[in-house]
């Protein structure tokens, strides 16, 4: 897909709440430019449910709880297939990382292995920004939350970046049909992607990187920027998984050290004066980087 | 005539409801519910789908997506699966989704208790959604159907569950008289939905954000359309009555006219006190009972005019509100307080599937035909005569 | 009695607000520094409309707009321009 074919039809009202330069906000609205009017939105409780406040949407929508949007999309999917109203519909979960990696991932495991038809896009701003920014289970090593806080004796979090929920990985165990990772900074390899998982017949996961400008302590300017470091650092990898096989979409020709990255966002404050720390990082994305082909 | 068990009458019943989307988790005592429907549409006797999910929250929230979607849709759990759904309870009644659930009641953890008590559903009794109590396999049989019929009345639009009690009901065979198909769709036609569905014409956003400009207003209609059920089911008893010629009532009461003391309960220990009002009539005493078949919303209008002569209200609990009184109870004295009407006594029983036998409910008589103001306030209105409270302290 | 409680009267169930009833909310008003596009320097490549997260920038026939009444004034479409045609620009008090 070129830019010059995105539709210029806009599927949000204006006058949505979300805060100046969110990169979740300007996630949803491409994916919904990918779509089209056709599609159902499931928006599982987080930032965007806070901002589709008062009609935003021009689409059906529903603000579902936080731990059951996959089961709700469920319900739709075979009600409507009973009904003979299934074709053509596209079925959209919308939802965060807690919503997904932690109160959710039960709903969303099951939905996938009872095979339903939908797509479900988790927007991953690393922590649970709508309640005030506090830690979650994808939330990186040494991130500042309001959870992980600066203290005099532990700073940020501290869980090896190893353990943070590999939600890809975890889908793709599934047997996912189709499985990718995206980034706000590279719409055209989003939309694209996004059209590959309304054509999966059976469900389809998308992990979108989303900068979240507040609660990083990050300039709203600098969105973008800073999704485009996550990925040239090597932080962030975009691809997919069809059927099991994984294909690079975007490669880095010469990855940038991860402090390039850091350095923007106040919650990594701390790790840009702690030299165990960022070898720590560079450490762990080089040995990714190696595992996953990307350089 | 047929012989079934109250999950076999359940399942028929929604069978014949031409139910489209059938949502469940297993859990004891209900299980033998959603393996009823599973048989049913492997045998391709009914055309629905069934959603196997992973977890009772889940069997809940793809109801409502189903309904969401204009389908028909049944769902069916007991005891901690009630507890695990108690979020999407909220979610589903204030979404006015008219789903229906059978639910064998159960006793809840902890200690671990598999048998039948009310603690589960009279628990989330405010949750918004109508109750219904059946206490025979004939009028569980009968309920899911009439409990459809209500839920999706445009003038209520709202989930209804219908509660009966496990083992006692749920796994015990009667005699019962099956609904004739063709009978049922005379009174059930297929749903013509009223209720909020997506619509990709005429788009609209479901559940968002609401402020307290408008919050009480939306929960003042809820609360109206739950009132307004009482005299639908009214309604809908009539012309099952007409239909099937069996009769139902919010409330029903047995040898009420000239009785001193009237039990009152819901569910199967109704029909034992039944057993013990003929045996106590024969030697003269002057009892009778009330059946609340309808407990949310509560016919409080209805049940004055069934006990109003009464001198005393024996109001059963198979349940424990801890640290006050039963969770019927409280319903019960809030329709006469502020009235010249009936004392009003509470007894705790048949907690955790204990049985109530005869004589357990023959010793509440005896208890209430004693009773006056002086002894009430002497002794107190709450009693638990089926348990060791001696011993236990 | 509100225009809105009067929509909520007639309103049937779960729908609380109509569609699009958030044009009310004028985000322009957030803004603090207001991006303006040098046209004579644009070269239509669409980057500031396609990464702008509120819409708030319009393909018109010609050229790209951007619409101060809901723009929140983020400054992604500055930084992204890679022809330096967009100027950030403080809004008066």
């Amino acid at each position: 897909m070129k830019l010059a074919d995105v539709t210029t039809e806009e599927y949000l009202h204006h006058g949505g709440m979300a805060c100046p330069g969110c990169g979740a906000y300007l996630g949803l609205r491409l994916a919904l430019k990918a779509l089209g009017k056709n599609t159902i939105l499931f928006n599982v409780t987080g930032c965007i449910a806070t901002t589709l406040i008062m009609g935003v949407t021009k689409i059906p929508y529903i603000h579902t709880l936080f731990e059951n949007g996959p089961a709700i999309a469920s319900g739709t999917d075979f009600g409507l297939r009973i009904l003979g109203k299934r074709e053509g519909v596209n079925l959209l979960v919308y939802a965060g990382d807690g919503g997904t990696a932690d109160i959710g991932l039960q709903s969303l495991s099951g939905a996938i292995e009872r095979g339903h038809d939908f797509i479900y896009i988790c927007y991953d701003n690393e922590s649970y920004m709508n309640t005030g920014g506090q830690r979650s289970g994808t939330t990186p090593l040494g991130a500042i939350t309001t959870t992980t806080p600066v203290g005099k004796k532990i700073s940020g979090e501290t869980r090896p970046l190893e353990l943070k929920k590999d939600m890809l990985e975890i889908v793709a165990a599934h047997g996912t049909p189709y499985v990718a990772s995206a980034s706000i900074a590279y719409p055209m390899d989003f939309m694209d992607k996004v059209k590959r998982a309304a054509e999966t017949k059976g469900p389809a996961y998308i992990h979108l990187f989303a900068t979240c400008p507040t609660g990083w302590g990050a300039d709203p300017s600098k969105t973008i920027e800073i999704a485009r470091l996550a990925v040239q650092t090597g932080l962030v990898n975009l691809f997919e998984i069809i059927n099991g096989e994984r294909r690079i979409t975007v490669k880095v020709r010469s990855r940038k050290p991860v402090t390039e990255y850091l350095k923007h966002q106040r919650r990594f404050k701390h790790v840009l004066e702690n030299p165990d720390l960022i070898n720590a990082l560079q450490e762990y994305v080089d040995k990714k980087c190696a595992r996953l082909g990307i350089d | 005539m047929e012989v079934w068990s109250g999950n076999r009458a359940a399942a028929e019943s929604a069978k014949r409801a031409r139910v489209q989307v059938v949502s469940a988790y297993p859990i004891t005592p209900q299980s033998s519910v959603m393996e009823y429907m599973a048989q049913f549409i492997s045998d391709g006797e009914l055309d629905a789908e069934m959603i196997r999910v992973e977890s009772e929250h889940s069997a809940l929230s793809a109801a409502c997506g189903a309904s969401l979607s204009g389908a028909r849709t049944f769902t069916a759990t007991s005891s901690q699966g009630l507890m695990l759904m108690a979020e999407v309870l909220f979610f589903a009644s204030g979404l006015r989704l008219p789903i229906v659930m059978a639910l064998p009641n159960r006793s809840l953890e902890s200690p671990v208790n598999i048998w039948s008590d009310h603690q589960d559903s009279l628990v989330v009794r405010d949750s918004g959604w109508i109750q219904l109590y059946a206490n025979s396999v004939q009028e569980v049989h009968d309920m899911i159907v009439q409990a459809f019929k209500l839920a999706e009345n445009e003038r209520i639009l709202l989930p209804t569950m219908v509660c009966y009690e496990g083992f006692l009901i749920s796994h015990v065979a009667e005699v019962l008289e099956p609904l004739p198909q063709e009978k049922v769709d005379a009174f059930l036609p297929e749903p013509d939905p009223k209720w909020a569905v997506f619509d990709l014409d005429n788009p609209f956003q479901i559940n968002e954000l609401l402020t307290p400009e408008a919050f009480p207003e939306y929960r003042y209609k809820q609360h109206t359309a739950m009132k307004r059920s009482i005299d639908v089911y009214k309604e809908i008893g009539a012309e099952f009555q007409e239909k099937f010629s069996r009769s139902y009532e919010p409330v029903m009461g047995y040898k009420v006219d000239d009785a001193e003391v009237l039990i009152v309960g819901l569910g199967s220990i109704m029909s034992t006190t039944k057993y013990v009002v003929n045996e106590l009539r024969e030697k003269g005493e002057k009892i009778g009972l009330v059946d609340i078949k309808m407990f949310r919303p509560f016919p409080e209008k209805e049940f004055r005019e069934i006990t109003r002569d009464a001198r005393v209200l024996a109001v059963m609990d198979k349940d424990i509100g801890f640290g006050t009184s039963g969770m019927v109870y409280p319903d019960i004295t809030r329709t006469w307080y502020n009235r010249d009407g009936p004392l009003t006594m509470n007894f705790i029983v048949g907690l955790g599937g204990r049985e109530v036998v005869p004589e357990t409910i023959k010793r509440i008589y005896e208890i209430a035909q004693k009773a006056d103001r002086k002894v009430i306030e002497k002794e107190g209105e709450i009693y638990w005569p089926d348990t060791l409270t001696e011993v236990i302290m | 009695m509100s225009k809105y409680l009067e929509y909520v009267k007639q309103t049937k169930h779960t729908v609380v607000y109509p569609p699009g009833w958030s044009l009310v909310n004028k985000t322009g008003t957030w803004r603090s520094l207001r991006p303006v596009i040098h046209q004579d320097k644009c070269t239509k490549c669409g980057l500031c409309w396609i990464y702008c997260p509120d819409g708030a920038v319009e393909k018109k026939e010609d050229r790209y707009e951007i619409n101060y009444e809901y723009c929140k004034g983020c400054g992604i479409c500055k930084v992204e321009c890679k022809r330096g045609a967009i100027e950030l620009v403080r809004e008066e008090a």
